[in-house]
């Protein structure tokens, strides 16, 4: 059976070069980066070698990179470390409706510690308006964080814009930028963030590795507390292994950033012209231009997004979705929500992520199986036969 | 694999999809906000479930409950249908995972919606068919045999003053001390 790999913002193979640069750190290079002598120091070399590849990926200062465990520990520490921090000036936090959980629920931590939030709205393409941004920003405010694209809809924020608002007030702007770095160019110059979230495992680096950018000059309290690792603002033995790694995928990035782009999504603009023609009621989520160029999603109604995930698999095709039955919370998407999909669309979803190697093959192999798929399922929805009924009337 | 095989089996060839037009029952549970939604349609013939039928909005777990349920109600008599248990049918499928066990809940409470639902219509069809009596009897005083419209209190034909019997419904003079259909006597205050 073909196997065809179309779920990049849940893992992405990691790349054999990087594999190759890892393994020395698994084996003879074992020393820890804070001993003094020279199996200690050699690995102290190469987590510094890391840090100015990913520092170089992102056009940011190496001293501004903080290497941490995933996506998600870099957005708990830049809300976390960054609201407790700044408490005396205030107590306000601003987000998107449609931040990942990492954003959400350490938003939801603050609170219980008494700091209030307010949840930016999005258009139905998931767009966030920064006057939406401005409006929200009071006197309290002490950071912003909006993230940079969104996995589940692919959509890419205008960053810059809110971060020109944020600039003006003096308010600390961060971004997750997990589904973005190593996929789009990101220069954080060019976007004017204080503070970026990204994850190695979105651009063929190991998983467990992650890297929190911070602007000189901004202060942050730690996580982990306990020893002078990353200047101790991230405490606990370095994961020398997999900094190595991230270091060696934010170089590949940076010399495949282009061309990965423009194969993707030529890839992706086929599957979102030809998907819609091939099944009925099949709506496209998400910005049709300002987005990913690995990402491709949908809604098809009628449907639940887990049986054609399951029907899918069993023909090779590995995708996600943001229904809430492969949600462990069992609620849909929070983020179709808040686009105004209403629930039952919203557990049709349904999402297609490129890789690198992914082929014109695969996508029409995937475009083949997927309307009887959705046939079969909808012949057991009593949703379609209403709909049909309805219809006929 | 999150799923059993037996969960896999019904979840690619389930059994028994599609409505049953003329169905005896009809039940529906959940809706597309919690995430599933079931529909089940029963034939019933001598108390037995002779067909039944669903549709299913919903996940792996929710199709693959939905075709057991309908397999394991198949032929059973109502009441055998009844103890058909939301753990019976996980554990005819060999176990659930711990978070989708709300699903095999929806099936057995769709069928046994089903089943009230044919219960519910049994009732009152007989209810209907006394109901139709009492009407057919209606539309004659029964003193005269004149022709009564149903609700009045007084037979154009005979000149009696009528109204319903306290035990039988149907219409009797108000001067009588016995109902002339059910014989039942009128207590006098």
């Amino acid at each position: 059976m073909r196997r065809v790999y179309l779920d990049h913002i849940a893992a992405t193979p990691v790349h054999p070069e990087v594999v190759e640069a890892m393994l020395p750190y698994l084996r003879e290079n074992f020393g820890n980066p804070q001993s003094l002598h020279s199996v200690g120091q050699q690995a102290l070399e190469a987590i510094e070698e890391a840090r100015e590849k990913v520092a170089r990926l992102i056009k940011a200062k190496e001293e501004e990179v903080y290497f941490t465990s995933s996506g998600s520990e870099s957005n708990n520490f830049a809300l976390k470390g960054i609201a407790l921090a700044h408490r005396t000036k205030g107590n306000h936090i601003v987000v998107s409706a449609i931040e990942h959980f990492s954003v959400l629920h350490s938003l939801k931590f603050l609170e219980n510690l008494g700091f209030d939030a307010t949840l930016v709205p999005v258009d139905k393409w998931g767009l966030v308006d920064p006057s939406d941004v401005n409006k929200a920003i009071n006197s309290k405010t002490i950071l912003v964080s909006i993230m940079l694209a969104n996995g589940e809809v692919g959509t890419i924020e205008p960053i810059s814009e809110i971060s020109k608002i944020c600039r003006s007030k003096g308010i600390i702007f961060h971004t997750d930028a997990v589904d973005a770095v190593g996929n789009i160019p990101v220069d954080v110059e060019e976007l004017g963030v204080d503070a970026l979230s990204l994850s190695g495992n979105q651009f063929y680096g190991p998983q467990g590795s992650g890297a929190l950018y911070l602007r000189k000059g901004t202060r942050i309290l730690p996580l982990i507390d306990g020893g002078i690792q990353e200047k101790g603002r991230r405490a606990g033995t370095e994961n020398v292994a997999g900094i190595v790694g991230l270091g060696q995928a934010a170089e590949i990035a940076l010399r495949e950033l282009r061309g990965r782009e423009e194969k993707a999504k030529f890839l992706r603009d086929l599957l979102i012209r030809e998907l819609p023609r091939r099944v009925e009621h099949v709506q496209l989520t998400g910005h049709p231009e300002l987005r990913l160029p690995h990402h491709a999603s949908f809604c098809v109604e009628f449907i639940e997004g887990e049986a054609m995930l399951l029907n899918l698999d069993m023909q090779g095709v590995s995708a996600s979705s943001g229904s809430a039955c492969t949600s462990k919370a069992l609620k849909a998407s929070h983020v179709l929500l808040a686009m105004g999909f209403d629930h039952a669309t919203a557990q049709g979803s349904v999402v297609f992520s490129l890789l690198e190697e992914t082929s014109k093959e695969d996508i029409n192999y995937l475009l083949d199986i997927f309307p009887p798929i959705v046939e079969r399922l909808r012949k057991m929805s009593p949703l379609y036969t209403q709909y049909l009924e309805e219809r006929k009337k | 694999m999150i799923y059993s095989e037996k969960v896999m089996e019904h979840f690619q060839n389930p059994r028994n999809v599609g409505v049953l037009k003329d169905a005896d029952g009809v039940g529906q549970v959940g809706n597309p906000v919690c995430g599933d939604m079931m529909t089940f349609y029963i034939k019933v013939k001598d108390n037995r479930i002779e067909d039944i039928k669903f549709q299913t909005f919903g996940c792996g777990a929710a199709i693959a409950v939905s075709s057991m349920v309908s397999e394991m109600a198949k032929g059973k008599t109502i009441e055998e249908a009844l103890k058909i248990t939301n753990k019976s049918v996980a554990e005819e499928l060999g176990g659930l995972p711990k978070n989708k066990l709300h699903c095999s809940n929806l099936g057995a409470d769709a069928l046994h919606k089903a089943i009230e639902n044919y219960l519910q219509r049994k009732k009152d069809e007989e209810k209907k068919k006394k109901g139709e009596a009492t009407n057919n009897e209606k539309c004659y005083c029964p003193y005269c045999e004149g022709p009564l419209e149903g609700a009045e209190s007084f037979c154009k034909s005979c000149q009696i003053e009528l109204e319903d019997c306290k035990e039988c419904g149907r219409p009797m003079s108000k001067n009588a001390s016995e109902c002339p259909h059910c014989g039942a006597t009128k207590v006098r205050v």
